[in-house]
């Protein structure tokens, strides 16, 4: 039980890492704001959503599960709003600002 | 080399290089920006430290506040900066400002490098007396407690603040309201968000206000959190500062350090001491400074963040 555990936390984790790298590389390398900030999404969506999925099994209580979640609730919220908000700004001002 | 290590050194390599991109940044919003992302760079610092309340205390005033303070500023100052641009300071004057820089941080760092391994500490001490404060959080003991003279001070300084904020109104304008009016259709993305987001962190400020007794947190970190909710309701225009002349503001503003002060002098009395508190009694009085205390601070950033008052007092 306990290897599966470790298995499963080891692939999660390291597919969160690999979004978080391609959204790195996303919002280093795309040409416009509008595709990086689509990398950037990908990296708190997927990434920190797949890095608290492999932490759930690793808490000791309920409630230090929650809080995972919680924090990765609120991230999505932070980030598609701050998206929203700079997406508009760009619009605004034309895709060279 | 263990993992740890590496991390922390890659750490301090980060905050390295985003302190010294904030510097030659070009412009003062990616200044700013990179000023936020030092200060929450700077909590993870206190946290590897193992210093919660500080690692607190930092993502909320170095990168929050002041974060929202500075963008501000530098959306202000944006005519400023492009009509300006020829008038630069010259080579020489760059130089002696460098030189200037260079001086302080090579003298800072010699001081660090000069401390012993082993500093003096007050620590133990600190621990010792801490049962009979009926607290479990030894920040909590010295910030209100141990050292309340020098807290009471801080909260007046924040009062001051914001009377020097207040300062800078036009005559006509003094006793109005600061910041934008309330909007007929706020901004939809920004409402949304502060609905969402406001019940939450009005929930999670009052939670580490009274964690704050026993586990890292407290009046300033819960406060900071319930300024910061004000503050983006006032952001996406859902409501609007009210006017510096109502009266429940100014209460609100100088309650914390008030009912503190009031307090210490209690003190002479009761216990035979200024800011000395009746044994056994500690706990209780502390938690209630502590309650007006988050209650000023939770309106004092955000009357900082509105700034001077732009519109006229209404009667």
């Amino acid at each position: 039980m306990r290897f599966v555990i470790d298995v499963f936390s080891v692939a999660a984790i390291g597919g969160g890492v690999f979004f978080f790298l391609a959204g790195t590389v996303g919002l280093l390398r795309f040409p416009d704001p509008l595709s990086r900030l689509h990398a950037l999404t990908k990296a708190d969506n997927l990434g920190l959503g797949l890095v608290v999925l492999g932490l759930l099994p690793r808490t000791e209580s309920l409630l230090g599960a929650l809080e995972l979640v919680a924090v990765w609730a609120l991230v999505q919220l932070a980030g598609a709003t701050a998206a929203q908000l700079i997406g508009r700004a760009v619009r605004r001002q034309g895709p060279a600002a | 080399m263990s993992v740890l290590a590496a991390l922390d050194i890659g750490l301090a390599l980060l905050v390295f290089a985003v302190a010294a991109w904030t510097v030659f940044a070009p412009g003062a919003f990616a200044a700013t920006v990179g000023y936020v992302v030092y200060g929450l760079l700077l909590s993870l610092v206190w946290i590897r430290l193992f210093a919660v309340d500080v690692a607190l205390t930092e993502a909320a005033i170095g990168g929050g506040v002041t974060g929202v303070l500075l963008i501000g500023a530098a959306a202000r100052l944006r005519q400023a900066e492009m009509t300006t641009v020829g008038e630069a300071p010259s080579g020489v004057t760059r130089l002696f400002a460098a030189c200037l820089c260079v001086l302080v941080a090579a003298a800072l760092a010699g001081v660090v490098l000069l401390l012993p391994d082993q500093g003096p500490t007050l620590a133990p001490q600190a621990m010792e007396r801490l049962p009979e404060t009926g607290l479990g959080n030894p920040v909590t003991a010295v910030l209100i407690a141990y050292r309340s003279f020098d807290t009471v001070l801080e909260k007046v300084v924040l009062v001051l603040a914001v009377v020097g904020v207040w300062s800078l109104a036009a005559d006509r304008y003094w006793g109005g309201a600061p910041g934008e009016a309330r909007a007929e259709r706020p901004e939809p993305t920004l409402a949304f968000f502060a609905q969402m987001l406001a019940p939450i962190g009005i929930v999670v400020g009052v939670h580490i206000f009274w964690v704050g007794a026993d586990e890292p947190g407290g009046a300033f970190q819960g406060g900071a959190i319930l300024a910061a909710m004000w503050i983006i309701l006032m952001m996406a225009r859902l409501t609007e500062a009210p006017q510096t002349n109502a009266f429940w503001l100014r209460l609100a503003l100088i309650a914390g350090p008030a009912v503190f002060l009031a307090a210490g002098v209690a003190g002479v009395a009761v216990a035979g001491g200024f800011f000395a508190y009746p044994s056994g009694l500690a706990k209780p009085i502390i938690l209630f400074i502590e309650a007006f205390m988050v209650l000023s601070i939770a309106v004092t950033l955000p009357m900082l963040v509105a700034g001077p008052p732009r519109r006229e007092p209404r009667r």
